[in-house]
C-alpha cells in the first residue's frame, strides 16, 4: 500500500480489492454493541476540511473513531485559515503537532498533492476542486460489488455535472482497474476538457444509453450533483441561486427533461440495475424522487459504505510498520 | 456480497526438503475425534457450547469439530469465526495484514461456553489477542481454548484446555499445519 492516498489511480486492482475485502469485514462492526477496534490507537488523525462536508467528514471521523485513533476536526470556518494563513502554513502547523494522517478536502484541485511535499504524515485526499475523491470511488464500488459481485465485466453508466466532478473522474479510474467498463452520460456543456483520453466511452443521449443502446446493457447508473456552486454566477443570472448554472443549460427544467433520472428513465433499466448517488441530491434536478427512494436505490448503502471503506483506508495507510517515519522517530530519538 | 467460499483453496504448496511429518492425515483425523470427545465430556454433553476458529486454520479445524460432535452426540454446537489481526500487538512493526473473518456464532456468545480453536499454539499471543477480542463480541460465561499441536515456547500466561498433540520444538523450527480445506491436504510437519 501506498504511503497515502491521493488518487484512485494510486490503486492497482489487488489493492482495491484487498481495500475493499477489509471494508466488508469493518462493515461487520456495524452491528455489535461495542463499536470500538483497537487497531489504532495511539494515533492521531487530522480532518483538513477547506469545503463543506457532511457526510465525508463525519464518516471519517466515525471511522477514525472506531479504529480507536484520536480524530481532530479543523475547517476553514473556525480556524486561522479565515484570518489568511496560507495552505502550507496551515498544513505545517497542523504536522508540527506530531500527528499521523492528515485527510484533505479543498476546492483547488491538486491540494493533497501539494501538502505531501510539506508534510511527513500521511496525506489522504478527500476531495480536491474538480479533481479526485478516491474513498468516494471506493465506496461506490463496495455499494456496487455487494448488489452486483464482482464488478469485471459489468457496465456503470455516470450521468451528470461531469465538469465539475471529482467523483466520476475518480469512479472512472476504480471502476475500469476493476474491469468495469464505463459509460459517461452529460449535456456538451458538462463533458469535462479532455474526456477522450479517458478509459471509457462518453455520450450526450441519456435514454439511449439506459436502453443499452450506446454501449450495451446497463448493471448501474450513478447520477451526479449538479454542482451549481462551482458554476460561478453567469451575468444573466445575477445572484439568483436558482440561475446560477446559467451558461451550462438553459434552465434547470430543461437539465431535467434531458439528464434527470425520471421514473421512466428508471423504467429503462434492467431489474437488476441499481441507482447510485453521492449526495447531496437535488431531488427533481438531476434525480426524481421515485428514483431516490425506491429499492433500487443505493444512497443510504453507499453512505453506511462509506464508514467501513474509510475504515479500511486508514486502518491499511495508518496501522502497519511505516518504513519512512520510522527511520524520522529513530533519527529523532537520536537527537533527543 | 460476492458469493464466497466459505475457505480459499489454494494450490498444494511444494513439499519442503527435510521437512518432517509429524502427523499425518488419519493421525490428524483420530486427535480431531478425541478431541470432540473431550469437549463432550468436559462440558457434559456441549451445551451452551460454541467454538470460535481463529483464521485461517483454526476456521476448518473448528469446523470439523463442531461436525464431529454432532454426529457423536447429536448436539448442534454453535460455530463461527474470529479474526485476531486487529488485536495484534505486533501490529505495527510490518506491514498492514489482509483481515480474517468474523463470524458470530447463531445466538452470540453472550452466557455460552466458547472454545477457541486454533492450529498451532506458540508464544500464546494469538489467543491473548483472541481474548481481546471476544471482549468486544460480548461476554461469554466462560473460554476455553483447544489447539491441534502446542509446540511450547510460551511468552504469556496461557494454556490449553484440549490438546491435540504435544510437540516439543526449538524456537527456530516451524511447525507447518496443512488443512485439506485450505492447502489441500491434511499433515503437520516440522520445517
Amino acid at each position: 500500500m501506498n504511503r497515502h492516498l491521493l488518487s484512485a489511480g494510486d490503486l492497482d486492482a489487488a489493492g482495491a480489492t484487498q481495500i475493499l475485502d477489509s471494508a466488508e469485514q469493518m462493515d461487520a462492526i456495524q452491528n455489535r454493541q461495542v463499536k470500538k477496534l483497537p487497531a489504532l490507537r495511539g494515533r492521531t488523525v487530522v480532518n483538513l476540511f477547506f469545503e463543506d462536508s457532511t457526510r465525508t467528514r463525519s464518516s471519517f471521523e466515525i471511522a477514525g473513531k472506531w479504529l480507536s485513533a484520536d480524530v481532530i476536526n479543523v475547517s476553514a470556518k473556525g480556524s486561522s485559515v479565515s484570518k489568511g494563513e496560507s495552505l502550507r502554513d496551515t498544513a505545517l502547523t497542523v504536522a508540527a503537532m506530531g500527528v499521523d494522517a492528515v485527510v484533505v478536502r479543498h476546492p483547488s484541485s491538486g491540494a493533497a498533492r501539494r501538502i505531501t511535499e510539506w508534510v511527513d504524515c500521511h496525506v489522504i485526499n478527500a476531495g480536491d476542486g474538480t479533481h479526485e475523491h478516491p474513498t468516494q470511488a471506493l465506496l461506490d464500488a463496495f455499494s456496487l460489488r455487494r448488489r452486483l459481485g464482482e464488478l469485471a465485466g459489468r457496465h456503470i453508466v455516470i450521468v451528470g455535472d461531469l465538469t465539475h466532478s471529482r467523483v466520476a473522474r475518480s469512479n472512472v479510474l476504480l471502476l475500469t482497474r476493476l474491469g468495469a467498463q464505463v459509460t459517461l452520460v452529460a449535456p456538451p456543456t458538462l463533458m469535462p476538457a479532455g474526456v477522450h483520453s479517458w478509459n471509457c466511452t462518453t455520450s450526450w443521449d441519456l435514454d439511449a444509453t439506459l436502453a443499452g443502446k450506446v454501449a450495451g446493457d446497463v448493471d448501474a447508473v450513478m447520477m451526479l450533483r449538479v454542482q451549481r456552486e462551482r458554476m460561478g454566477r453567469g451575468s444573466a443570472g445575477g445572484d439568483d441561486p436558482s440561475r446560477a448554472a446559467v451558461g451550462y443549460f438553459p434552465t434547470e427544467r430543461e437539465y431535467a427533461i434531458g439528464y434527470g433520472l425520471s421514473p421512466a428513465r428508471l423504467d429503462l433499466l434492467p431489474e437488476h440495475a441499481p441507482v447510485l448517488h453521492p449526495g447531496p441530491m437535488n431531488r427533481g434536478l438531476e434525480i426524481s424522487s421515485m428514483a431516490a427512494d425506491s429499492d433500487r436505490s443505493l444512497v443510504l448503502d453507499q453512505v453506511r459504505a462509506g464508514v467501513a471503506v474509510r475504515m479500511a483506508v486508514l486502518y491499511h495507510l495508518l496501522a502497519g510498520a511505516d518504513e519512512a517515519s520510522d527511520g524520522l522517530r529513530a533519527t529523532e530519538a537520536v537527537s533527543s | 456480497m460476492p458469493a464466497q467460499p466459505f475457505f480459499e483453496v489454494s494450490d498444494h504448496p511444494p513439499r519442503t526438503p527435510g521437512a518432517k511429518t509429524v502427523l499425518q492425515a488419519d493421525d490428524i483425523a483420530r486427535v480431531l475425534d478425541r478431541i470432540a470427545h473431550q469437549i463432550l465430556e468436559k462440558t457434559q454433553g456441549g451445551a451452551g457450547v460454541a467454538l470460535l476458529g481463529i483464521p485461517t486454520r483454526g476456521e476448518p479445524l473448528a469446523q470439523r469439530l463442531a461436525d464431529r460432535i454432532a454426529s457423536f452426540a447429536g448436539v448442534q454446537v454453535g460455530l463461527g469465526s474470529l479474526d485476531i489481526t486487529l488485536y495484534r500487538d505486533d501490529l505495527r512493526t510490518q506491514a498492514s495484514r489482509p483481515l480474517g473473518r468474523t463470524v458470530e456464532p447463531a445466538g452470540g456468545v453472550d452466557g455460552k461456553l466458547v472454545i477457541l480453536v486454533d492450529d498451532v499454539l506458540f508464544s500464546g499471543r494469538t489467543v491473548r489477542a483472541a481474548l481481546d477480542a471476544l471482549t468486544d463480541l460480548g461476554r461469554p460465561r466462560a473460554v476455553q481454548l483447544a489447539v491441534l499441536v502446542d509446540r511450547g515456547h510460551r511468552e504469556l500466561p496461557i494454556r490449553a484446555d484440549y490438546v491435540g498433540k504435544n510437540l516439543p520444538t526449538s524456537a527456530e523450527e516451524q511447525v507447518r499445519v496443512r488443512l485439506a480445506e485450505i492447502d489441500g491436504a491434511d499433515e503437520v510437519s516440522i520445517v
